[in-house]
């Protein structure tokens, strides 16, 4: 009846995860009980649940993402405990747990963590900066969001029930394979992974088709800011390698489930062949995460240097080189894998030559920085702290892309240190100052400038005091993933890191309270302009947060730099536009529809539970085609209300400027 | 321009007709941007098929002692049902011709002929993974058959899916018509339909007569 589902799935020999799942599950339903409570239920449905709103969906994407990355940040506090304990000693974290924290680590940090807070960033962001009204598939955009939850729900169930997998972030066969891991983490972390993989899909062809075909009047290729460039390379980037994924992962599936030879040690399969296809994937998926982040770097950088992007045209083909290059770096991810020097010797040198146009960007930003009158607001110190650490994990990477150094270097924590590097100071540093920067166009107030700046300055140092040491361990000869050891000279530098994550942990407390000390303050630091940085493209020019229609009347772009542009001409109040009404799609609860039958069809897999697995397929079908059903997807909001909501920003816009210069 | 002009679903109407959505011109018309969405849509599943070529490709020598390729392949099943599946991505163009032409009696003729000739392809192709099963030469036999069956099946699960969409459309017509919204479902579904084809030459070039041969 329940398949592999026994109560012996549950850990109660295990006090951490249990503990760990009872209160997130005790937190879970406060929330909830207080939403019903309170009232909130309908205006949660209605407003956010079913909402087919870019910027919501937006918001809603980087909320999973922030809830994931301490989910993550957890995880690692316990790795980087139980390494500065287990120094000839067991720590407290018995092998087989151990293994799934550090798996269940880079899983969630990639999946659930940094996708989302791009993903997130790019919803809410690119619509407005295009000037347009939603995205080219608003209900799609839905459905995505829903399943990346879903994924991200699958990953966290594996917490109390049952376990996750072992295998580290990417599942290696032999070792995934049934044969090595009968238990169902490997199942937990593939169909969360297929699930959430399908909505990360559903999102990148959204966002292309949205750059691409649905553009203000005027805003030629030319003319889209950098932002809207990254976004285009890293969802081009989406759907190119997300299938790949998909595919190899649905091949260990099948591997797993019905007995096929893919990767096995029999029958002719061949294991060597999943670590070519999950890079093929895997190093694009690098460059997915890290591009949106390059774009909100040069936002950032140009509108706190109050100058024009520096060599923007340099910066839209180094970005394009890299969306190309990306998918010809793949085989450095197993120099040992024994290709042959030939086949190294070239892999090497692509990877090298991937880091020139990373090289173009950073100096174009020191450039745009270089006369500029620049203002050290967070996102910009964000930004300053990215240039400075990520060009030491660049220079890292590019020792790494040597053969024969990676022979001596791979699979040591030197690599764990260069990935970390890159990906902490290029996406989650990125990440941190996207929000800054936009949040405020996204609630109408400001964030608490001191706090954020001691969350940027603690973040800065806790990074540089966790993997500076790790670089030094990594040449000591220190392996990734290690439960326990006895090396005396890697004790000093295992040590460091762990003061390191002391820090890290100060410098996540304050984001937690400058965010509440802003919504507390939200009145003294309201954005009544709609232009709280004084920027330079189309979002600044609606009010914040924007109306469900973004603007008004879709502006008309003469500019590269559109809304300066208008800014500088319209040195007088602008006479009133002739207001039309405006189409918007419809709320529709087919995401959320989708993601339950999903979340039901993925638990039934993992469990082999085949009745609740149709009953999922089913439902789901019917949710879909209920949903197509639909007669009407689009409502009208008339001329006479558009003129009303502008009229109020234009009359606060106006106020607001009156009173006296912008911070 | 005019037919985009009156297309009643473009977004982002300024009035400007000309040249939307070729950067200049604001917002292309909604029909273009469904098109466009999902053709890139296709373009990733192809992608996804790629892998499993890739897969095949590798593992197509690798018998483990079980049957090769040129000792399962019937040729000229295989070539019945290519003729299945071209004739049906015929019916299906027919389909889209008839709606063109708002011909509800011409639509279900030619969308039934498409779901006959389709659901012939399926099953002669579950007829020919049975009949390999029940030899002994499933899936499980060695890593050449796992990658035949999973590129095939894959393959015959998009048609099966398709079938569905079929179905699903044809209530659609009945129920609402050729409304503007139901024609756009229809050209993406004659878009699927025509790059399973697509998929299939290839399947039928690499798969069978190159494996027929060695």
């Amino acid at each position: 009846m329940l398949g592999k589902l026994t109560w012996s799935a549950i850990p109660f020999d295990q006090p951490i995860p249990l503990i760990a799942g009872a209160v997130v599950a005790l937190v879970l339903l406060g929330v909830l009980v207080l939403v019903v409570v309170k009232g909130w239920l309908p205006y949660l449905w209605n407003d956010w649940i079913t909402s087919v709103d870019h910027k919501r969906i937006g918001v809603m994407y980087i909320l999973l993402a922030i809830v994931m990355l301490f989910r993550g940040f957890i995880d690692a506090v316990m790795i980087r405990s139980q390494q500065a304990l287990a120094f000839h000693a067991p720590g407290y974290l018995p092998p087989e747990h151990y293994d799934q924290i550090f798996s269940a680590h880079g899983t969630i940090m990639i999946f659930f963590a940094g996708m989302p807070l791009m993903i997130g960033l790019m919803n809410f962001a690119v619509p407005l900066q295009l000037g347009v009204r939603d995205v080219a598939f608003p209900t799609f955009n839905s459905v995505g969001f829903w399943l990346t939850a879903t994924g991200a729900l699958l990953v966290n169930i594996s917490l109390v029930v049952g376990e996750f997998a072992r295998t580290g972030w990417l599942p290696y066969p032999p070792l995934s394979e049934l044969r090595y891991s009968p238990g169902v983490g490997v199942d937990y972390y593939l169909w969360a992974l297929e699930i959430s993989g399908v909505g990360t899909l559903m999102t990148g062809i959204n966002l292309v088709a949205t750059i691409l075909k649905m553009r203000a009047p005027g805003m030629s290729y030319l003319r889209m800011p950098m932002f809207c460039w990254t976004a285009l390379a890293s969802n081009l980037l989406i759907v190119a390698a997300f299938p790949i994924l998909t595919a190899t992962l649905a091949m260990l599936l099948l591997d797993r489930y019905l007995g096929f030879h893919f990767f096995t040690n029999t029958g002719g399969g061949n294991m060597m062949m999943f670590m070519n296809l999950i890079w093929a994937w895997g190093h694009p998926e690098v460059y997915i995460l890290v591009l949106p982040a390059f774009g909100v770097f040069s936002e950032v950088v140009s509108t706190f240097s109050s100058k024009p992007l520096f060599g923007y045209r340099s910066m839209v083909a180094a970005t394009m080189a890299i969306c190309i290059i990306s998918f010809m770096v793949w085989l450095h991810h197993f120099f040992t894998m024994g290709a042959g020097s030939d086949v190294n010797a070239i892999f090497g040198i692509a990877t090298m030559i991937i880091a020139v146009p990373t090289g173009v960007k950073i100096f174009n930003w020191l450039f745009t920085m270089y006369g500029g009158r620049i203002r050290f607001a967070t996102p910009m110190l964000w930004a300053i702290g990215f240039m400075v650490t990520f060009v030491v994990g660049g220079m890292t990477g590019v020792l790494l892309a040597i053969p024969p150094a990676d022979f001596v270097l791979h699979n040591s924590l030197f690599l764990v240190a260069h990935f970390h590097n890159v990906i902490i100071s290029g996406v989650l540093f990125g990440g941190f100052a996207g929000l800054s920067y936009w949040f405020p166009k996204a609630f109408g107030f400001r964030l608490h400038e001191g706090w954020g700046k001691a969350a940027f300055w603690l973040s800065l140092l806790g990074f540089l005091v966790v993997f500076v040491p790790l670089y030094g361990a990594g040449l000591a000869g220190m392996t990734r993933r290690l439960q326990h050891y006895d090396v005396a000279e890697w004790r000093p530098w295992v040590l460091w890191a762990g003061v390191g994550i002391v820090i890290m942990t100060a410098a996540a407390a304050c984001q937690v309270i400058q965010l509440v000390v802003s919504i507390r303050r939200r009145d003294e630091l309201r954005d009544l302009s709609g232009d709280p940085w004084d920027g330079r493209s189309l979002e600044w020019a609606t009010s914040s947060p924007p109306p469900a229609f973004n603007f008004p009347v879709l502006p008309d772009v003469e500019d590269a730099e559109a809304y300066w542009g208008i800014k500088l001409r319209a040195q007088e109040e602008a006479a009133e536009p002739d207001y039309q009404p405006i189409e918007m799609p419809r709320n529709s609860p087919t995401g959320v529809f989708c993601a339950f039958f999903a979340t039901m069809m993925g638990f039934a897999l993992i469990w082999h539970i085949w009745w609740l697995f149709g009953l999922g397929f089913v439902g789901g079908y019917a949710a879909f085609v209920l949903c197509a059903w639909r007669d009407a997807d689009e409502y009208e909001i008339p001329a006479e209300e558009v003129a009303r909501i502008d009229r109020v920003h234009r009359r606060t816009r106006r106020d607001a400027l009156a009173v006296g210069p912008r911070p | 321009m005019t037919i985009a002009a009156a297309d009643p679903n473009r977004v982002g109407d300024l009035g400007r007709s000309d040249a939307r959505g070729r950067g200049e011109g604001g917002p292309a018309p909604k029909r273009v941007v469904v098109a466009f969405g999902f053709w890139i849509f296709l373009l990733s599943d192809i992608v996804m098929f790629s892998a499993f070529f890739a897969a095949y490709a590798v593992l197509a020598g690798q018998t483990a002692g079980g049957p090769s390729g040129s000792q399962i392949f019937d040729v000229r099943g295989v070539a019945v049902e290519t003729g299945c599946l071209l004739a049906s991505s015929f019916a299906c163009g027919l389909a889209s011709i008839s709606a063109g032409a708002r011909s509800r009696l011409w639509f279900y003729v030619a969308m039934a002929v498409t779901f006959i000739l389709g659901a012939a392809f399926v099953g002669l192709e579950v007829s020919e993974f049975a009949g390999l099963v029940e030899r002994g030469d499933g899936p499980q036999r060695s890593a050449f058959l796992t990658a035949f069956f999973t590129v095939v099946g894959c393959h015959g699960l998009h048609v099966s899916a398709g079938l569905l969409w079929l179905l699903t459309m044809m209530a659609q017509v009945f129920a609402k018509g050729f409304r503007p919204d139901i024609l756009r479902r229809m050209l993406c579904f004659s878009l699927f339909w025509h790059a399973l084809d697509i998929i299939w030459v290839a399947l039928f070039t690499v798969v069978y007569l190159l494996g027929a041969g060695a």
